[in-house]
């Protein structure tokens, strides 16, 4: 898990591990469903050593072992600031994909067509999981627009992907 | 290309489409082969132009194939005389198209029902049949709304509706969301779901992705034929975390 994310998660109030992990995982869904249970108390515990967190120790609940709140400290709260400004965006890497058509076609290693129709078969299918999870959640629900970005970014891709195969019908180097 | 076993409702052979003669001639399907099992929901996929609307034409019996043989739930019906092949439109096909195709001075219960009416149904039965498909496709309370007054949508799952009528073998779909926005899409997309989940039989001619990822089976189409074939359900593929950029 990201620190920033970790970081912002905790900026709303002083919290355990497992209020972390159950406000994560209300707002991704069965997107978060793969996150290790132990993943954020590493991070936490990483966050502490830089000095962006304190810890303390509470007395806590009998049935809860996790007896440790979490708060930001002054450089925490600016770290969240900082990253909540920021505006870099992760990209889809397109690239790799546009040269293995490439270099496949210069080689001959595989007819690009061929490539595209595979790639496409992949995302369609990815499609579907997403879209079959989107449509198990409760509509405007936090879990469902996180499922709706995941399927129009794939659909940003299948779209590519036509104009990929458009570009590689009947070229002469293909 | 696959399920031969017998159990296909729609199953074609070397179908063909020739528009025009000689120089001018267009093969706009183009020699395909097509099996549809029971239950199965099939996608059909292409560019513009790439022949799949009027292989769904053929399929639908809307439209007379140049060459090539066509069956619904084993018989032969590229041969009926129109008035054979009017009756199987009717009774044993349903049809949504991109535009909907509602009659505007009929509302919403009466578009529904026609097809029944004009089957011989009494008009009790029709009543009840349209009324409980309004409700399945979540327009119960749109009943007496004439389509101008319904949004794209809604007139769309009532054109479904009325595909639904007759309970047909096979419901054959052409762009349904060529023309929704994409709530409403996700509204149909639900509906064919819930189709595919009682056991309809569909076929989907569509450039929408979104679509295609709903069905089995989804075939790609160039130049009127088929140029791949992908079965879509079974071994899921995607950690949906990945894909949403979370790491590990």
């Amino acid at each position: 898990m990201q620190q920033e994310v970790v970081l912002a998660m905790l900026a709303k109030e002083p919290s355990h591990g497992y209020q972390l992990r159950a406000r994560l995982q209300q707002a991704l869904g069965p997107a978060g469903e793969a996150m290790n249970a132990g993943q954020i108390y590493v991070t936490l515990s990483r966050l502490e050593k830089a000095g962006l967190v304190i810890c303390e120790q509470t007395t806590g609940l009998p049935d809860r072992p996790d007896r440790k709140v979490y708060e930001l400290t002054a450089a925490g709260q600016q770290r969240v600031t900082d990253w909540i400004a920021d505006v870099s965006w992760p990209g889809p890497g397109l690239a790799e994909f546009h040269l293995k058509l490439i270099a496949a076609a210069g080689a001959r290693l595989a007819d690009p067509l061929a490539i595209i129709n595979a790639q496409r078969r992949e995302l369609l299918r990815r499609l579907r999981d997403a879209q079959r999870a989107a449509m198990a959640e409760p509509e405007r629900s936090d879990a469902a627009l996180l499922l709706e970005g995941i399927a129009g970014r794939l659909q940003a891709d299948l779209r590519w992907l036509e104009a990929c195969e458009r570009n590689w019908t009947g070229r002469e180097d293909r | 290309m696959s399920d031969t076993d017998g159990t296909s409702v729609l199953r074609a052979r070397g179908l063909r489409k020739e528009y025009g003669k000689q120089a001018g001639l267009v093969r706009a399907v183009d020699g395909v082969d097509v099996d549809v099992a029971a239950g199965e929901t099939l996608a059909v996929t292409g560019p513009s132009g790439c022949g799949k609307s009027t292989l769904l034409h053929l399929l639908g019996g809307l439209d007379r194939p140049s060459a090539g043989e066509i069956w619904l739930a084993g018989r032969r019906v590229d041969q009926l005389s129109e008035r054979a092949l009017a009756r199987l439109r009717r009774d044993g096909i349903g049809f949504v198209f991109q535009a909907f195709h509602l009659m505007e001075e009929l509302n919403a219960v009466e578009n529904v029902e026609l097809p029944a009416l004009l089957s011989g149904r009494s008009a009790r039965w029709a009543r009840r049949r349209a009324s409980a498909l309004l409700d399945q496709v979540g327009l119960a309370d749109r009943a007496r709304h004439l389509p101008s007054q319904l949004s794209g949508g809604q007139r769309q799952r009532v054109a479904i509706a009325r595909a639904l009528v007759g309970d047909p073998r096979v419901v054959l779909a052409d762009e349904p969301t060529g023309n929704l926005d994409s709530e409403a899409t996700l509204d149909v997309l639900r509906l064919f779901e819930s189709l595919h989940d009682a056991g309809q039989t569909l076929v989907i001619v569509t450039h929408d992705p979104r679509i295609a990822a709903t069905a089995d089976r989804m075939i790609s189409m160039r130049d009127g034929a088929f140029v791949d074939e992908t079965r879509l359900t079974g071994g899921t593929t995607g950690n949906l975390g990945a894909l949403a950029g979370l790491e590990g």
